[in-house]
């Protein structure tokens, strides 16, 4: 789950990372107000849950509080544009007010989970700004890592070695291991998927502070934390895939013209794999899970059938503790409720194959039963094609 | 042989009184698994389908002497469960459980450095010697026993492999599900290995999906290490960027652990690629030298 940047900023400083002092405005008059609060210049930043908002004119600098209103009044409502938002962009609901100091040095700093070791890594460096992955394909020397003993905790040495490594002069030092040391913990306290801080920045002023931040969370976690769960953004999800979760059902959209509908997360990306395989192409990931029964699957036609470009729907079921039959019968269901209009391919293999069969070819619903993935794919992508 | 398990494994289940525990319990009972006994805290006394239920694994071990442990409570409750197990000094945890927090993980892995203990996932379907012993919730008729030796981060993926093996003809050594979490207990690398070192199993199949690196890890020790014939697929070819597929690991974050990537690796290392996931019985058939029908 992806929160705001001022959202972040929030979670951080209550963990006594030093972020800037800000509030968040929904209209002009609000932003022009903070800012003469908090005295110009400030900063107007727009919120929406991608990164690249500068580049697209989302981040502005007003002198006075009458160019934080009309800033604010220029951004929030528009649709920004950036290299993460995709070519549809995505609409500003919501202003940053920031106050803004001289910068002195911008720098990064990041936490994710490094799966090879299975350890919270911090990392550092010093090209601050630009995007990590860029750094790390051109100049990995350059990054600075830290691997964190769970037992132990970030330790303040390796906030030092940081810290030193970055070049940070000495009086700012403690400021630094303070930062580094706060945003470890709310990165594991908070269930944490990643923090990045970029750029953290040394002021003129002689502070270490959060410019910009970004947190993703782990939905594993999510249960424990209902303080995080609160701030969960819809507007900035994918409605039916918001919908889906509402279900238990892990739902993707894609591009494609073919529904489908399959159990299990790894069979469901080979399905997908198999229809582009034979010349299709997918409208979504859809895995029902192990457990699924007929109300479930209902939901998922309904989900699928709810994308106008789903031209035929593959139904792809290898039923080990989830029995054919039952799947059979859930789709039969599904098909008579929902009043189904396109072609449907079934491939059904596993626990009471036969039964399931039977109860399909019993139903009168124009049904194309398939006998391997490799089939169910071709003849979906045939009616699929038929259906154009 | 086989790997990790077998006909004198013996079997408990924590989370056995719950109703998922209860009815997998029946399962593995059924297909042969010597189950003896079950942990559910507050509960001794009891017995599910037989088992005794203990209220701490370390009764369960002294009253039983099991050596293997399956983990079907709920996510909350996971890492305690694991930790439980290795403390009283079980051989093999195998976690069911799909939703364990990462952290939790990051903190069970830490702990189980330098034990002996062996963990199977989480958010996985378990392992399986055909004929022998199943621990996990995948269906065991689909298996037969045989000498090729199955690991893959997906669930039903697995079955089907299996179900490709089995209809040409072809047994399994053992089966294994490692999880489709990012952090996780055993990796592909400690399955290749004992499955090398495994005279029963003749060939390898071994599945991958997007995000992370254990499929390059894996490619480069069988390329270094392996001299049985592996096969391989690698399931998210279609998959957009930065979407989570299921999975909690099979993300493309930052460009990074894209199927083309992994493949490569695979190619690379001498592995067969199977290009469509049902060719991958075929596949193997043809690298065995085996005609097909």
């Amino acid at each position: 789950m992806n929160i705001h940047e001022y959202q972040a900023k929030e979670v951080l400083a209550k963990y006594g990372v030093a972020v800037p002092r800000g509030q968040v405005a929904d209209g002009p008059s609000e932003a022009e107000v903070i800012a003469r609060e908090f005295g110009t210049p400030v900063v107007i930043k727009a919120q929406i849950h991608a990164g690249g908002r500068g580049k697209g004119g989302g981040i502005k600098l007003a002198r006075t509080p009458e160019e934080a209103r009309e800033y604010a009044k220029q951004i929030i409502g528009m649709t920004l544009v950036t290299p993460q938002t995709g070519p549809q962009g995505k609409k500003v609901k919501r202003v940053l007010v920031e106050q803004a100091g001289a910068i002195k040095k911008e720098l990064y700093l990041g936490m994710v989970i490094d799966r090879a070791v299975s350890r919270v890594v911090m990392m550092a460096s010093t090209e601050g700004g630009m995007e990590i992955e860029t750094v790390a394909a051109r100049t990995p020397e350059k990054i600075l890592k830290e691997y964190v003993d769970p037992a132990l905790g970030l330790m303040p040495y390796q906030a030092r070695n940081l810290a030193f490594g970055l070049s940070i002069p000495p009086e700012l030092t403690g400021k630094a291991v303070k930062f580094m040391m706060g945003l470890y913990k709310a990165f594991v306290e908070t269930d944490c998927s990643l923090a990045e801080i970029n750029p953290l920045v040394l002021t003129e002023g002689g502070d270490v502070i959060a410019l910009d931040a970004k947190m993703n969370f782990d939905g594993n976690g999510l249960f424990r934390h209902k303080d995080i769960q609160a701030l969960r953004d819809f507007d900035e999800e994918d409605p039916t895939e918001t919908e889906a979760s509402k279900f238990d059902l892990s739902y993707i959209s894609l591009d494609g013209n073919i529904g489908c509908m399959v159990n299990g997360a790894g069979l469901a990306m080979a399905t997908m794999d198999m229809i582009k395989m034979c010349g299709g192409s997918p409208a979504n990931f859809l895995d029902v899970g192990g457990g699924a029964n007929a109300e479930q699957v209902t939901n998922a036609f309904r989900l699928i059938l709810s994308d106008p470009k789903v031209e035929a729907i593959l139904v792809n079921i290898f039923g080990g503790i989830m029995r054919c039959d039952v799947i059979a019968e859930g789709v039969v269901a599904a098909g008579k409720t929902l009043g189904l209009k396109v072609p449907l391919v079934v491939r059904l293999e596993g626990t009471n194959v036969e039964r399931g069969k039977e109860i399909l070819a019993a139903s009168k619903l124009n049904i194309i039963a398939a006998s391997d993935m490799k089939d169910a794919a071709n003849k979906v992508v045939a009616a699929a094609g038929q259906a154009n | 042989m086989s790997i990790w398990v077998n006909k004198d494994t013996k079997v408990l289940v924590q989370g056995i009184t719950g109703s998922v525990g209860a009815f997998h319990t029946r399962q593995m009972l059924e297909y042969g698994t010597k189950i003896v006994g079950g942990v559910t805290p507050g509960k001794a006394g009891l017995t599910v389908e037989g088992a005794p239920v203990f209220n701490t694994v370390l009764d369960a071990v002294k009253a039983t002497g099991a050596n293997a442990t399956v983990v079907y409570v709920p996510p909350a409750f996971a890492a305690d469960a694991i930790c439980e197990a290795a403390d009283a000094g079980i051989d093999l945890v195998v976690c069911i459980t799909e939703g364990v927090p990462i952290i939790d993980m990051v903190k069970v892995k830490r702990t189980l450095e330098g034990k002996k203990t062996r963990l199977i996932g989480p958010n996985c379907p378990g392992i399986i010697t055909p004929g022998e012993c199943k621990i996990g919730i995948m269906p065991g008729y689909i298996h037969k026993p045989g000498s090729i030796g199955i690991v893959s981060r997906s669930g039903t993926l697995t079955y089907e492999a299996v179900h490709q093996v089995t209809t040409l003809g072809m047994g399994q050594s053992t089966c294994i599900g490692i999880g489709g979490d990012p952090v996780n207990g055993t990796n592909f690398i400690d399955v290749l290995s004992a499955f090398q070192e495994d005279p029963q199993t003749e060939a390898v199949i071994l599945i991958g999906e997007i995000g992370g690196t254990a499929e390059e890890e894996a490619a480069a020790f069988v390329k270094s290490r392996m001299t049985k014939p592996v096969v391989g697929f690698v399931a998210g070819q279609t998959a957009p960027k930065g979407k989570r597929m299921g999975h909690a690991g099979a993300i493309i974050s930052g460009g990074k652990g894209t199927a083309a990537e992994k493949i490569e690796a695979f190619k690379a290392a001498g592995i067969s690629v199977s290009e469509a996931p049902s060719d991958l019985g075929i596949t193997l058939a043809q690298r065995l030298g085996r005609k097909v029908h």
